[in-house]
């Protein structure tokens, strides 16, 4: 590609010199941001523990119970009782941890700004092109600069896992806004509403399904990149499978990924949208 | 009093509205605006009051600007340019907080397509407004219940919105209206989705809660016949403006202009026609009086039976002739021979009157609030009437046949 008559834009050059730049002059701040991220999963690790492998699978399966009845509480039950009994308890765990960090901090991060975009048509305007940049590549990618600003382990995992799973969020909460019916804007204005009672009393309560399955899709996206998070390090699940890839050992690779299969299957069930059982339907 | 004052109200959409104010005050109408630019005029130079405790009708068409104007009045919509005052202060002019507290206390409105919260149940959803308003749980819970109690709708509280039918929806929102205890109440086509029967009935319920409310109401509709059912005054709205604004008589009977002629061509008649329209001065004899008195009566009007009446003029019933010359003979004083009567309020539309009409074999009784009679329908005047041979200028005067 080098004989062609016009000169290469150092695209690649720049995104070298801006990630230097940021680790040049934001080392501290991203340190701390790091620190931050590994004593959240280091907790959730350590409550998963203190909790006993027994105390977590009945509470994940009364919660299965409660949010979709009998049969998700079922495949909980079997479920996570496989993983123990398959000698992946631990590693599940901290899966389960990466999981949860990445998707609170999804949700806390794009939850907001999902609501802006659903507002503010400029916002809206601005961010849907960096939303499909984000989803559209390749997730490896963000794992260089991840490595360069977070060093390895568990936080450029989360970090890198973030960028990835987050857009639905805040794509789907957006649409919820939009999606509200015209006439019940009115409705709430016509009665005196400010914008933020117009907000949390009209337009999240009723964006709330759609804000849902934008979690859910979040939750997806998260689990897919456990493979990748084990590259820089992440502990768990996904490092089994990525040892069994560079040993060549196919009893690993099954266990660990049947692990996360029944991880992804019921995070999935548990958290889609139920019918909502108040206004019985429809 | 004047509740509402709007002057030369002017909504204009589209980019740069100024420059359709311009060609609108050059005389340009809608539809050479909209050729000439890129503007749609929804509302051109509207003027009008609406009066306490009145229920001013706006009518027209869809894309009159109909529901354009009376968004205006809460400025759910912007003005372009005119005044709009509400108890003599300019909403147009007022900042966020103003609005908000004018909207909160003084305006409430129901919606064409009802606008329910899905979310909330019937009792949430009706104290939305004193929720907004700040006002303590335990008096939203108390209003909203005797609101809904108010349009017949207890012991709907913990149902939710789509659990009710089209007619009870809309009951909610008047509910939620009612609540907030506004005097002013916006109704957008509050009755148009719904099927001519309950929309009847959400009329009458409309008007009997009116009669002790008071409120001032601004309503709009597409439908002549709920316009002249309902209306105290209505204006009739084309193409952005206002054509004319009268009673429900006014404008039947002096249309404006052609279109105003051409949409009340097909007016039901029997809907809009009273009993004090087309009835007939009635012979009556008072209580006080005997029977021989009665009869002479009778014989002078070349009539079979006559009307009986106690001093205050008001209605006791009627007498007829064999009954009569039998009270003489037997020396019975007049007031044991009354027989009850049918007997109708003047402002009866005459297609209440129908039912009445065929079931009695005597003339109908017209009366009014206090029961004093005034006069008196015949079964031939009715068709006459309904054949359009009845002038409607004669309102409560009782002229001779």
């Amino acid at each position: 590609m080098s004989e062609t008559f016009m000169p290469k834009i150092p695209i690649g050059h720049w995104a070298d010199l801006l990630v230097q730049f940021i680790t040049n002059h934001f080392e501290g701040f991203f340190g701390y941001i790091a620190a931050g991220i590994q004593s959240f999963v280091d907790s959730l690790v350590w409550l998963f523990a203190f909790m006993t492998p027994v105390v977590f699978i009945l509470l994940l399966a009364a919660i299965a119970f409660w949010r979709r009845g009998i049969g998700v509480a079922l495949f909980t039950l079997i479920g996570l009782v496989l993983i123990y009994d398959l000698g992946y308890w631990a590693h599940a765990m901290q899966t389960f941890a990466l999981v949860l960090t990445s998707v609170v901090l999804s949700i806390v991060i794009g939850f907001p700004l999902g609501i802006l975009a659903g507002i503010n048509k400029t916002f809206h305007r601005i961010t849907t092109p960096i939303l499909d940049f984000m989803q559209t590549m390749p997730s490896f990618v963000y794992l260089i600069p991840a490595i360069f600003l977070f060093g390895t382990g568990m936080p450029p995992g989360v970090v890198a896992t973030i960028v990835f799973a987050m857009p639905p969020t805040i794509r789907m909460t957006g649409l919820g806004i939009r999606q509200v019916p015209s006439d019940l804007i009115e409705a709430s204005d016509a009665f005196g509403s400010t914008t933020w009672q117009k907000l949390f009393k009209v337009q999240i309560p009723i964006a709330a399904p759609t804000v849902m399955a934008g979690v859910n899709q979040s939750i997806m996206l998260s689990l897919s990149m456990v493979v990748v998070a084990s590259l820089v390090g992440a502990p768990g699940l996904g490092a089994d499978v990525y040892l069994a890839v560079t040993s060549l050992r196919t009893d690993i690779g099954v266990e660990a990924g049947l692990a996360i299969v029944i991880i992804a299957i019921m995070l999935d069930r548990i958290s889609q949208n139920t019918r909502n059982k108040k206004t019985g339907g429809s | 009093m004047k509740k509402i004052e709007v002057k030369q109200a002017t909504k204009i959409f589209g980019k740069n509205p100024k420059r359709g104010l311009e060609l609108l005050r050059k005389g340009l109408n809608k539809k050479e605006i909209k050729k000439k630019t890129d503007l749609n005029v929804g509302v051109s130079e509207a003027s009008f009051h609406v009066e306490s405790n009145e229920i001013f009708v706006i009518m027209g068409l869809s894309g009159s600007g109909k529901s354009t104007l009376v968004r205006l009045l809460n400025r759910l919509i912007n003005p372009t340019s005119g005044t709009i005052l509400i108890d003599g202060e300019d909403i147009t002019q007022m900042n966020v907080e103003h609005l908000r507290e004018v909207r909160r206390k003084k305006i409430s409105m129901v919606f064409q397509g009802f606008a329910l919260f899905p979310h909330r149940t019937i009792l949430e959803n009706t104290f939305f407004g004193l929720e907004i308003q700040g006002v303590g749980k335990k008096e939203q819970i108390e209003r909203a219940r005797y609101s809904l109690t108010r349009v017949g709708l207890k012991g709907y509280e913990d149902s939710y919105p789509n659990q009710l039918s089209g007619g009870m929806r809309q009951r909610v929102g008047l509910a939620r209206a009612l609540a907030s205890d506004t005097d002013i109440l916006l109704m957008d086509e509050a009755f148009s989705a719904l099927d001519p029967l309950i929309r009847r009935e959400m009329q009458d319920q409309l008007l009997d809660l009116q009669s002790d409310m008071k409120k001032t109401i601004v309503f709009i509709t597409h439908d002549l016949d709920e316009a002249l059912r309902i209306g105290d005054r209505i204006a009739l709205m084309k193409d952005g403006q206002i054509v004319q604004i009268g009673t429900p008589e006014e404008i039947l009977m002096n249309p404006a202009n052609d279109y105003v002629e051409h949409f009340v061509e097909d007016v039901d008649l029997s809907k809009v026609i009273t009993a004090g329209h087309i009835m007939t001065r009635a012979e009556a004899v008072s209580n006080n009086r005997g029977a021989r008195v009665a009869l002479q009566l009778m014989n002078d009007n070349d009539i079979s039976s006559i009307f009986v009446v106690d001093r205050t003029k008001k209605l006791l019933g009627v007498v007829d002739a064999d009954d009569a010359a039998a009270a003489i003979k037997a020396e019975t004083p007049l007031g044991e021979i009354i027989k009850k009567v049918q007997s109708v309020q003047v402002d009866t539309h005459l297609s209440d009157l129908f039912d009445d009409i065929s079931k009695s074999p005597l003339p109908l009784a017209v009366v009014d609030e206090q029961g004093r009679l005034l006069g008196l329908v015949r079964r031939g005047a009715i068709i006459n009437a309904l054949a359009g041979n009845t002038p409607l200028t004669r309102t409560t005067e009782v002229q001779n046949p």
